[in-house]
């Protein structure tokens, strides 16, 4: 395998009209990893990655997928990459069956290895017993493990998935990230967007996007851990009140209810001092309250990452 | 381009159509329908116009010359007047479509070549006062019996008669069957290729199918080949319904009536594609297609005749494949001429149809945006 990164993007851009989906993003994706983008609603994943395949003009950057210029060499690159997109795009009116081997034609697969691929693939992805039942009658979990089943026909060195586990429920996403693991066994790179943290955590290597920037990246040991100290959890017998009075205190970034407790994010540089702080102004407020610090997960890593930057950031 | 990825793409299509039963219905129903519309409804040549005749004239060629319009069949005696003016008043009150005048002076005036009588029309509808039209021409010299005859002598007054030389009954169905394989390809062949691409644009299967490794050219030429197949089966289904129901002759060459229809074909599948690649919904492709499809029934001279439109009308129609199609069709259905004796046209046609798909490979892009 080449040393050259899968995926080297340098100040990309995308603008509709007015607004800059996509705001100069820098990204360099290793190869055989499984690498996320982490955004919420809106954020500008499907937008990257559309313009990573050269399905969109990006509006400013530059963009390297597996060492070919995007959108300039992007028929090259067609053979070399899977894509699933967001929303489901195979034939409703085919059935199972018809739609892999739509698919498996138009990328070539050869004749007389096209069968057997195609009863390995419906094995692999539980599709086996659904052959001859139209694709837009398959449930949503159903249809997106036929979506992957195409885009992984040709076995593609770099795969695109967009949100490909929104339909499903956790127990199938359990295997349906297994069947993503057995892929970078095999040598393919992943790109994958998700809004869910629990997924996030997966990946190798993580892109944070919040409304079209790359607010963080690196692998979510090193995001999470990047916050060390600075996540709590505050336990009263009044969260909700607790809450209000703690949005507006000194140097919280953020809290969420959790349950009966809150989850508290602190600005940087904030230590047990600081929680003593907190603790005097809820007690202050007649409020009971016990702080204790807890381990950082992603969505704190978000949190900060968005809460940091300026005074624009603030949601 | 590519075969296997070519007729993978044809199969799809197919196979989509296959299970789309209504569409497919729609095929087969359309030229049904439009045919017995057209062909029994829709009849271009009126007869019995509701009619009162002033003769204030009484001589006996007078009345001969009465005579012979009411021979036409064209009018018919409903309602009487005695005055230019309770005509005029007959038409107001929408009594009758037409009045004749025959002034008194009917024998001077022929005498001296002057008009002799005068033909008074409702022309609020259009087509009423063609049919009239056609009254005036009645020869007014009965003398000159021959009215089939167009070129017997030279008269000195225009008495010239309506004749038809490969119509003599003047049956509007004749005309209009050969015209209609025309309007019925220029309807759906338009529409469904437009449809076909926009379709998958609004289901997001362009998404997938662009993001495939596949020529424009492969996905353009696969879309639209199924569709020649379909344009086939609705010509010879309103040819062999056009011979049973109305005895429509094919006097030339079958396999000229088909590379005819062939041309049509592939100029309306063509222009369908390029329509596809501005709209941007089903409902936008349909009107797109309504808007080719209205000056093509109203121009090329399926409704109206060519020659009688103004230039800039005829000038449009030039650009129209209906109007191209509906001479080569008329020439070989009726006339037994050859597809070669109107190069002209089947040229017209050729190049349409390259310039349109040569558009639509350009216009479509492999992008989103
Ligand atoms: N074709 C378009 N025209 C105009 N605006 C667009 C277009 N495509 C996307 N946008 C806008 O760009 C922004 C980013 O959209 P994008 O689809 O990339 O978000 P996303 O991160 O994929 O969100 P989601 O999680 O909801 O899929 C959104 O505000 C969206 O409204
Ligand atoms: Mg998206």
């Amino acid at each position: 395998m080449s040393e050259t990164p899968a995926i080297r993007v340098r100040g990309l851009s995308k603008r509709f009209g007015q607004l800059l989906a996509v705001d100069h993003v820098d990204l360099d994706v290793p190869r055989g990893r499984v690498y996320g983008f982490l955004g919420p609603n809106g954020s500008g994943k499907s937008t990257t990655i559309r313009m990573l395949c050269g399905l969109l003009t990006p509006s400013d950057g530059e963009i390297e997928v597996l060492g070919l210029r995007v959108p300039q060499q992007a028929e090259a690159l067609r053979r070399r990459i899977g894509y699933m997109t967001q929303s489901f795009s195979l034939f409703a009116d085919l059935t199972v069956g018809e739609n892999l081997e739509f698919i498996a034609e138009i990328l070539g697969v050869p004749r007389e290895r096209k069968r057997a691929r195609i009863a390995e693939l419906m094995e692999r992805y539980r599709l086996a017993d659904r052959r001859k039942q139209l694709a837009g009658t398959m449930s949503g979990g159903q249809k997106q493990r036929l979506a992957l089943a195409c885009a992984v026909m040709h076995e593609p060195e770099l795969l695109f998935l967009d949100e490909p586990t929104s339909a499903v429920d956790p127990e199938s996403r359990r295997e349906f990230w297994e069947a993503l693991f057995e892929l970078t066994d095999a040598g393919t790179t992943l790109l994958v967007s998700t809004h869910l943290m629990d997924e996030a955590e997966r990946c190798h290597r993580l892109a944070i996007l919040d409304r079209g920037r790359l607010v963080a990246d690196g692998t979510p040991g090193a995001l999470t851990s990047a916050l060390g100290g600075r996540t709590w959890l505050v336990e009263s017998d009044n969260p909700r009140r607790a809450q209000h009075a703690l949005v507006e205190a000194p140097g919280v970034l953020g809290v969420a209810q959790v349950g009966h407790a809150l989850r508290l994010l602190a600005a940087d540089g904030q230590g047990e001092d600081w929680a003593a702080a907190v603790e005097q102004r809820l007690h202050g407020a007649g409020l009971s309250a016990l702080l204790r610090s807890a381990t950082p997960n992603l969505e704190d890593v978000f949190v900060a990452a968005t809460r940091s930057v300026g005074p624009g950031g603030a949601a | 381009m590519n075969l296997r990825r070519l007729w993978a793409i044809m199969q799809k299509e197919v196979r989509q159509l296959r299970r789309d039963r209504i569409t497919l219905a729609m095929i087969m129903v359309m030229p049904i329908v439009q045919l017995v519309l057209f062909g029994y409804a829709i009849n271009l040549n009126l007869r019995g116009l509701d009619a009162a005749i002033v003769d204030q004239a009484q001589t006996s060629d007078s009345r001969a010359l009465v005579m012979d319009m009411l021979a036409t069949d064209v009018i018919r005696p409903v309602a009487t007047a005695r005055t230019p003016q309770g005509l005029i008043d007959l038409i107001r009150r929408g009594r009758i479509n037409v009045g004749v005048v025959i002034p008194p002076d009917f024998e001077a005036r022929k005498q001296d070549g002057r008009a002799v009588a005068q033909v008074l029309v409702d022309g609020s509808d259009a087509t009423v006062a063609a049919a009239a039209a056609q009254l005036a021409q009645t020869p007014v010299d009965s003398r000159l019996p021959d009215l089939h005859a167009p070129y017997a002598s030279t008269p000195p007054v225009p008495r010239i008669v309506v004749t038809s030389f490969y119509n003599p009954e003047r049956r509007s169905a004749v005309n209009i069957v050969p015209g209609l394989i025309g309007v019925i390809l220029t309807m759906t062949m338009v529409l469904f290729t437009a449809i076909a691409i926009v379709r998958e644009r609004e289901r997001g299967n362009m998404e997938l199918l662009i993001a495939m490794p596949l020529s424009r050219s492969e996905l353009m030429l696969g879309k639209v080949v199924p569709y020649v197949l379909i344009g086939l089966v609705q010509t010879t289904v309103i040819l062999v319904l056009g011979r049973w129901l109305f005895d429509v002759p094919i006097r030339g060459s079958l396999l000229d009536v088909y590379l005819a229809a062939l041309l049509l074909i592939a100029s309306n599948l063509t222009l369908g594609l390029l329509i596809s690649s501005r709209a941007q919904s089903q409902f936008q492709a349909m009107q797109m297609t309504f808007f080719i499809f209205l000056p093509s029934i109203l121009l090329s001279g399926f409704m109206f005749p060519f020659s009688g439109m103004p230039r800039a009308a005829q000038w449009i129609a030039e650009l129209l494949p209906l109007t191209h199609f509906l001479r080569l069709i008329r020439g070989i259905m009726l006339r037994n001429a050859s597809l070669l004796d109107l190069w002209g046209d089947a040229l017209a046609l050729v190049v349409f149809t390259t310039v349109m798909m040569t558009a639509a490979i350009l216009r479509f892009r492999k992008r989103l945006d």
